[in-house]
């Protein structure tokens, strides 16, 4: 592969993807092809080994008991948010351990929505997100009469910067937004989004679900007051998750979930809560999860997320290429700011029919609408195919993803 | 005379045997799919989808004698490869028999071992209103 020599330097992909068991099996008679990324990332060994420690030296239930594997399990636990406070650049009472994004975006919409949102009030989103950034908001709107507003996209699939500026005024309270598209893979102007919603003194979620695989993310940088992310996108197990919030904000925010861990006193009459983190976090975590979070974010930190991100920029850049050299297809979100997403249609196929004879050959992707019917209906298409790639895949599967793409063109037309 | 269900059933199950390569397989049923008569425009409505299926499947039927006919088409290829394999085997018989037949040759070929939950979910939606068609003609 000619195109694999000039990405060496960057990352050595073949050691990274030893590091990941199960990217070395055969389906349907092929080496699998994971491009499903998305979705969810696969799990390096750093994470397995974590987990399987956990349970084989110190399992134990954490903030409570006095004993020896109590004491293991917190300092794993604490310092596994340790380790995501450093990575986002945030202090470790802003790092809330949550299920996934969609809990962090659930959080935020109950507890600092309803305390701060009130009838008439405005709330920003826009035409690319996640239904989990989309319908919390929606039955927020409903619950309190404030209206959801949302940021057009254009023919590229990007937001439109000039329609977000007109819709934001003193009566917005919150915008929330993706960092990345998942269905796209657009990166959005966070930054500027963030600044121009604080001017009208709006606070900001960032949907940072498909930003923390793939890029270094500074919540100081960004002034975001709020930031979700999933931890088997990143990664680690599934659920687990990540609520950064201001700590300012936390502070004024009420409880999400009464129960044990989120309290400090507790009477009849009254109870008083825990302060931050662990006022968010009600009931026995998912302590593994964690710890698998922060074995996680060491990986790829290792790893570096600069070379990561300069990699994936140049498979994406590649796998472009090759994929427009299929005849009929189309890439569907060609903003020059993309993260490693190729979300395609080849004309007259259904993507279901596409995705269906890719796994035949090994090849997973998803196909549908990825969760993102608004969208979808912007570009009045019912879905896509889309491959999403992560820093252990390669130029060879993508090679491999065209000449699949154009096999199972020639069986369907 | 009809041909009995169980005789198309043999044929397609021995057609079928021909294949080892899965790839294969799908090409077969993606051809029998193009080669199914088309349906009028007419019918390509919501009133004719079929519900429960990923993709679209409009499906039609009509009576002539004794006998209920289908006929119907998809934006899938490969699910209008399907119906077009359930018409083969169903389309021109008796309504009671089509009501009543188990349509043993779907697991014979092997048919839902390789569809995903939800194509198999939308298989099982497509039979499902066919035997209801079928049972309307019989009231
Ligand atoms: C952009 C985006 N937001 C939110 C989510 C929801 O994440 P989770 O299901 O892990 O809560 C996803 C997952 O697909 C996503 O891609």
């Amino acid at each position: 592969m000619i195109a694999e020599q000039t990405t060496t330097g960057l990352l050595d992909v073949e050691l990274i993807r030893k590091q990941f068991p199960i990217l070395h099996q055969h389906v349907n008679g092929n080496p699998l092809i994971y491009l499903d990324n998305a979705a969810t990332s696969q799990k390096p060994l750093a994470v397995i080994d974590a987990i399987d420690d956990y349970y084989e030296r110190y399992n134990s239930n954490i903030h409570r008991g006095a004993h020896h594997l109590a004491q293991l399990a917190t300092e794993a636990y604490e310092n596994a948010r340790k380790t995501v406070a450093q990575h986002i650049n945030a202090e470790e009472r802003e790092i809330n351990f949550v299920r996934g994004t969609t809990e962090a975006v659930n959080l935020v919409a109950s507890s600092y929505g309803r305390k701060f949102v009130g009838a008439g009030d405005e709330i920003i989103i826009s035409g690319l997100e996640h239904h989990s950034n989309i319908v919390p908001w929606q039955m927020l709107c409903e619950e309190k009469g404030a209206v959801l507003k949302v940021i057009p996209v254009n023919e590229a699939g990007e937001i439109i910067f000039e329609s977000y500026l007109k819709l934001l005024s003193p009566k917005t309270k919150i915008v929330s937004i993706a960092y990345i598209s998942n269905a796209l893979g657009t990166i959005n102007p966070a930054k500027e989004v963030i600044a121009e919603a604080h001017k009208v003194g709006a606070v900001v979620f960032i949907d940072g679900a498909q930003a923390l695989p793939h890029k270094k993310v500074d919540v100081k940088e960004l002034d975001c007051d709020f930031l979700g992310f999933s931890g088997h996108k990143v990664f680690a197990s599934t659920g687990i998750g990540i609520l950064y919030g201001k700590a300012a904000l936390l502070e004024q925010m009420p409880p999400y979930m009464g129960g044990g861990e989120m309290i400090k006193t507790v009477t009849f009459e009254k109870t008083t809560y825990n302060e931050l983190p662990y006022k968010f976090e009600a009931g026995t975590p998912n302590i593994e999860g964690g710890i698998a979070l922060g074995a996680a974010i060491n990986f790829i930190s290792e790893i570096g997320l600069h070379k990561i991100e300069q990699y994936e920029h140049q498979l994406l850049k590649y796998g472009t290429e090759k994929l427009l050299e299929i005849e009929e297809l189309k890439i569907v979100g060609t903003s020059a700011n993309k993260s490693s997403v190729l979300s395609f249609l080849v004309k007259d196929i259904h993507p279901y029919d596409l995705g269906v004879l890719l796994n035949e050959q090994g090849i997973a992707i998803r196909t549908g609408h990825h969760c993102c019917q608004p969208l979808m209906d912007r570009f009045g298409i019912e879905g896509t195919c889309r491959a999403s790639l992560a820093f252990y895949n390669t130029h060879h599967e993508i090679d491999s993803l065209a000449k699949a793409i154009k096999k199972a063109v020639t069986i369907l037309k | 005379m009809t041909k009995p269900i169980s005789e198309t059933e043999d044929e397609i199950v021995e057609e079928f045997g021909l294949f080892d390569d899965q790839m294969d397989k799908y090409e077969y049923i993606i051809d029998l799919g193009k080669k199914l008569n088309p349906l009028d425009a007419r019918y390509m409505t919501d009133d004719y989808l079929v519900k429960g299926c990923q993709s679209k499947v409009w499906l039609h039927a009509y009576k002539d004698g004794d006998l209920v006919f289908f006929e119907a088409d998809s934006n899938s290829s490969i699910t209008k490869g399907i119906i077009a394999i359930l018409i083969r085997v169903l389309s021109g018989q008796p309504a009671k028999e089509i009501i009543n037949n188990p349509l043993a040759f779907i697991d014979r070929i092997n048919l839902r071992s390789h569809l995903s939950s939800q194509r198999s979910n939308g298989l099982t939606a497509m039979i499902q209103r066919i035997k209801t068609y079928a049972g309307a003609f019989t009231e």
